[in-house]
């Protein structure tokens, strides 16, 4: 543990905890297996036509934990005069944007547009003056952990990994995820409007991560981003091997790899099974196994995988378990070596997600270099800036610019356009919500932050976040910032006063 | 500013054009910054250049002091972990490490130490980490090609310890932390006044080793300061009553809840390691936490260190080169430039007895000098030449070597 950090610190180091932690926890496992799985009980003369509950079914694309989000209270808003990074274009000096019901309504060079002006005629809509201030889409972050590590970081709030068996896919980060973790209101005074919670890399296979709105809710339920697919968290090298080399196993790299195969090939027999029962409804329903559910509905092309790999070997590797099985990466998490196979992501049509800056806190993660990002952006890669760190998540806007600057400084010619795509429409791409959020356009989510000026200057604050169009941060009134019920008498009121 | 510029020698280095910092003095618009032989032999707007004297035009540039990281394990670790790289820590029982000397397993090779200097780092304190006392840290010059001796700028400059994780003091409560450091300053006390006794047997029973008690003497004697880890506002208070009693020199470092102490902080005068990106709840010994932290603890007077412990990657290693951002983030929180770079510079090399060294553009000092494209404290700005010790830092990163290696796919390799 590194001096000043009297804390259980970020998710990459912690899992060095829960080596040592649970070796002699004894933890049980309590696992659902597929043969306990309650059997229809509908009987009738047509039994194999009976319909048994949903809970007996393994369907594609069931939702036993819908969303409940419903947009918060908004009223139509206009900013005018204000530099506008779209992310889906040239950014747009003393510009114009125009929300209503949730959904952009225009983006335009000005507020004289005749798409704004004849949108807001009779209408009464605030209208915010952007003079030096700018505007983006809202921040996307495809790795969070908050509400499964919520703060503070004690032993009762360690939700983040079943690390009781190497492949866990039954489980569900949302099932952990507190909506009361004071990390969140901070990520949104950050800029941040969609995060996907995964669970954590001690596993093969973590679990189903989840994609929220960042909005005060008392259930998870109630953040689910409507409609986001679900992501499935694995993870490559030193974690599983590290929490379970005394434990039983994986302890090498090539268990690791035995580890996923063997899942897969379970999972593809019960694709199949359920696929064919799904389409014949002949005879009893097959048993239902959670595991092989997710995995099941992976290999459907239903759920998006969320890789967390390290190193440019290993993910070449990953990369051929995918052929072998059918099943798509969708991205690849902290990459610290993505660079070296930039052209193999770019040809694979898989995404990067990766820090700015973080390297050297394992061996895995040694060769990090800080214009991975351009390098990964340079070769075609879609690539993207992620936290994994409820601090570094508030300053997303920063660590791209770190990175830009980086791969300045090693010559590749990187736009402010371009790296404001790496913390907004190229992560909604990895979460599959590119249509919806991540840019500017008319017709999408009004997810929108205005800046106090370039958001890739040290200097510059969030003043405002709206979410589908309503303002949820506004640094300008403290008294109506979002306190979670945490920080209601145990954190002094003056201190959650803004994030940038 | 000093005008007299003695007779040449290869070694003489002038940075004109630029506006520098001294830091310990105002701004000086179209300065000069003369070196020679490794130090500032003159700073200021009327220098007159020797003839032969090798150039840098700074025009258009920021000149400043080589920046300070005060909290690092820069040259104690190469790894986290997974690898046998890690010298940070020393193996007790009784988590009282008093006489490690940690910069005796310095790896003055460090793959480390050339980002760092890249970006215009040129000093570091390195801390042992662990245990209720953890051991003496060094502060040490960001050299590439140098020693674990020949770097060294002092060591000791600090007693490393803590006070409010109990875990860690090998104690089971907060109380029981703030009593295995008293019976530890009373028996160096004790130890000190009877050391023949000791030596014949004769001494009563004593908390820690010898070599422990032996290297705590100059800390009680308030020699050398003890830099205590504490976050929670009742702890700074605990560590700044047993500073008082006991008469140490103390730096609080972390200090998530230092700014509901500031005036007795300051009233103290006792200084402030800390950052400026924290506002979480981490834990209930930081309920307090706040990114405005270092800004106010600075408008109350207390003395500040700038470090990076916000706790995402690597900010003792390989972010050390980050301070500059930290700077930057406590500006945007409320402290003034000035004061920001001064508690990345001036202001560490005070606490840590050393101002006569580095941390200032004046006459005397070394010469760590930092030419900038820009306001250092943002991140489009580059260092655009570092001097350590009158040497210009060159020579690439093993970051730099594999970003060469990749910038084109396929690597020849």
């Amino acid at each position: 543990m590194t001096p000043f950090h009297q804390r259980t610190t970020s998710y990459a180091l912690r899992v060095a905890a829960i080596a040592l932690a649970m070796g002699a926890a004894g933890c049980a496992s309590s696992k659902q297996s597929g043969s306990q799985a309650p059997t229809p009980a509908r009987a009738s003369a047509d039994s194999a036509r009976a319909v048994p509950g949903p809970g007996a079914l393994s369907t594609p694309n069931a939702d036993p934990f819908p969303s409940t989000y419903k947009p918060f209270a908004s009223r139509p808003t206009l900013i005018k005069n204000v530099t506008i990074f779209t992310a889906a274009g040239p950014r747009i000096e003393n510009g114009a944007i125009l929300m209503r019901d949730g959904k952009i309504v225009a983006v335009a060079k000005s507020a004289d547009d005749q798409a704004i002006t004849q949108a807001i005629s009779g209408g009464n809509p605030l209208i915010i003056d952007g003079k030096g201030k700018f505007v983006t889409p809202g921040i996307v972050d495809v790795h969070s952990h908050m509400g499964v590590y919520s703060a503070p970081g004690v032993e009762a709030n360690s939700d983040g990994n079943e690390a009781t068996s190497p492949a866990t896919p039954e489980v569900w980060a949302e099932h952990s995820v507190w909506p009361q973790d004071p990390q969140f209101p901070r990520g949104l005074a950050g800029g941040v409007t969609t995060m996907q919670i995964l669970p954590g890399s001690a596993n093969l296979f973590g679990g189903r991560g989840v994609v929220l709105k960042v909005v005060p809710s008392r259930t998870v339920q109630g953040m689910k981003f409507p409609g986001a697919k679900y992501g499935l968290k694995m993870a490559c090298g030193e974690n599983p091997k590290r929490v379970y080399g005394e434990r039983g196993g994986p302890s090498t790299r090539m268990g690791n790899v035995a580890g996923y195969r063997e899942q897969w090939i379970k999972a593809e027999e019960y694709r199949r099974k359920w696929d064919k029962w799904n389409k014949d409804r002949e005879g009893p329903p097959p048993n239902r196994d959670l595991a092989m559910e997710t995995l099941a509905e992976v290999l459907r092309g239903n759920i998006l995988v969320q890789n967390h790999c390290y190193r440019a070997d290993e993910m070449a590797q990953m990369i051929d378990i995918a052929h072998e099985f059918g099943y798509k990466i969708r991205a690849f998490h902290h990459g610290v070596e993505a660079y070296k196979i930039a052209d193999l992501l770019a040809k694979e049509g898989i995404g990067a997600a990766v820090w700015a800056d973080w390297g050297a806190f394992k061996m895995e993660a040694l060769d990090a270099v800080r214009p991975n990002l351009a390098l990964l952006d340079k070769a075609g890669v879609k690539a993207m800036i992620h936290s994994d760190d409820p601090s570094g998540d508030q300053r997303l806007n920063q660590e791209v610019a770190k990175a830009m600057a980086a791969g300045r400084a090693a010559g590749i010619d990187i736009s402010e356009e371009e790296a404001v795509k790496w913390m907004t429409i190229n992560p909604a791409w990895a979460l599959d919500l590119d249509s919806k959020i991540g840019s500017l356009e008319a017709g999408k989510n009004a997810d929108v932050v205005l800046w106090s000026g370039d958001p890739f200057s040290v200097y510059t604050h969030t003043e405002k976040v709206w979410v589908d169009g309503a303002l949820l941060y506004d640094r300008s009134d403290p008294a109506e910032h979002w306190r979670t019920d945490f920080d209601l008498g145990f954190v002094p009121e003056q201190t959650t006063g803004g994030s940038k | 500013m000093s005008l007299t510029v003695p007779a040449l020698g290869a070694q003489t280095v002038a940075i004109t054009g630029g506006k520098v910092y001294p830091v310990s003095g105002p701004p000086i618009e179209n300065g000069t910054v003369l070196i020679r032989d490794g130090k500032i032999v003159a700073v200021g707007s009327n220098v007159t250049v020797p003839q032969g004297a090798q150039r840098v035009d700074a025009s258009g540039k920021w000149v400043t002091p080589g920046l300070v990281n005060s909290a690092t394990s820069l040259g104690l670790v190469e790894v986290g972990f997974g690898a046998d790289a890690n010298e940070s820590r020393a193996r007790t029982d009784d988590q009282i490490a008093a006489a490690f000397k940690s910069w005796e397993g310095i790896n003055p090779h460090s793959v480390y130490l050339r980002p760092a200097s890249e970006d215009g780092i040129t000093t570091a304190v390195t801390l042992p980490s662990g245990g209720l006392i953890a051991g003496q840290a060094a502060m040490l010059d960001v050299l590439t090609a140098s020693t674990q001796t020949g770097m060294l700028v002092k060591a000791p400059v600090a007693m490393f310890g803590q006070l409010g994780n109990a875990q860690a003091a090998g104690a089971g409560a907060r109380a029981q932390v703030v009593g295995k450091l008293r019976r530890l300053l009373d028996d160096t006390k004790y130890y000190a006044a009877h050391k023949a006794e000791f030596d014949r047997g004769a001494s009563r029973e004593l908390s820690a080793d010898r070599a422990d008690l032996e290297a705590m003497i100059p800390v009680v004697e308030g020699r050398l300061a003890l830099i205590i880890s504490a976050e929670r506002a009742s702890d700074i208070r605990t560590a700044l009553d047993i500073a008082k009693e006991y008469g140490l020199k103390i730096i609080i470092g972390g200090g998530a809840e230092a700014w509901m102490v500031a005036d007795e902080l300051a009233a103290a005068k006792v200084p402030v390691l800390t950052g400026a990106m924290n506002n979480i709840p981490y834990s209930f010994s930081q309920l307090g936490s706040r990114q405005d932290n270092a800004a106010l603890l600075r408008k109350a007077g207390v003395d500040v260190g700038l470090i990076g412990n916000a706790g995402g990657g690597d900010e003792e290693l390989f972010n050390v080169r980050n301070i500059r951002y930290e700077a930057g983030n406590a500006v945007a929180y409320g402290m003034s430039w000035d004061d920001a770079l001064r508690a990345i510079t001036l202001s560490p090399a005070q606490m840590f007895g050393v101002a006569d060294k580095v941390g200032s553009l004046r006459p005397g000092t070394e010469a760590n000098v930092v030419v900038w494209d820009g306001d250092p404290f943002e991140f489009a700005t580059r260092a655009t030449q570092v001097f350590i010790r009158g040497q210009l830092q060159t020579g690439p990163s093993r970051q730099d070597l594999l970003v060469q290696r990749y910038l084109n796919l396929p690597p020849k390799y």
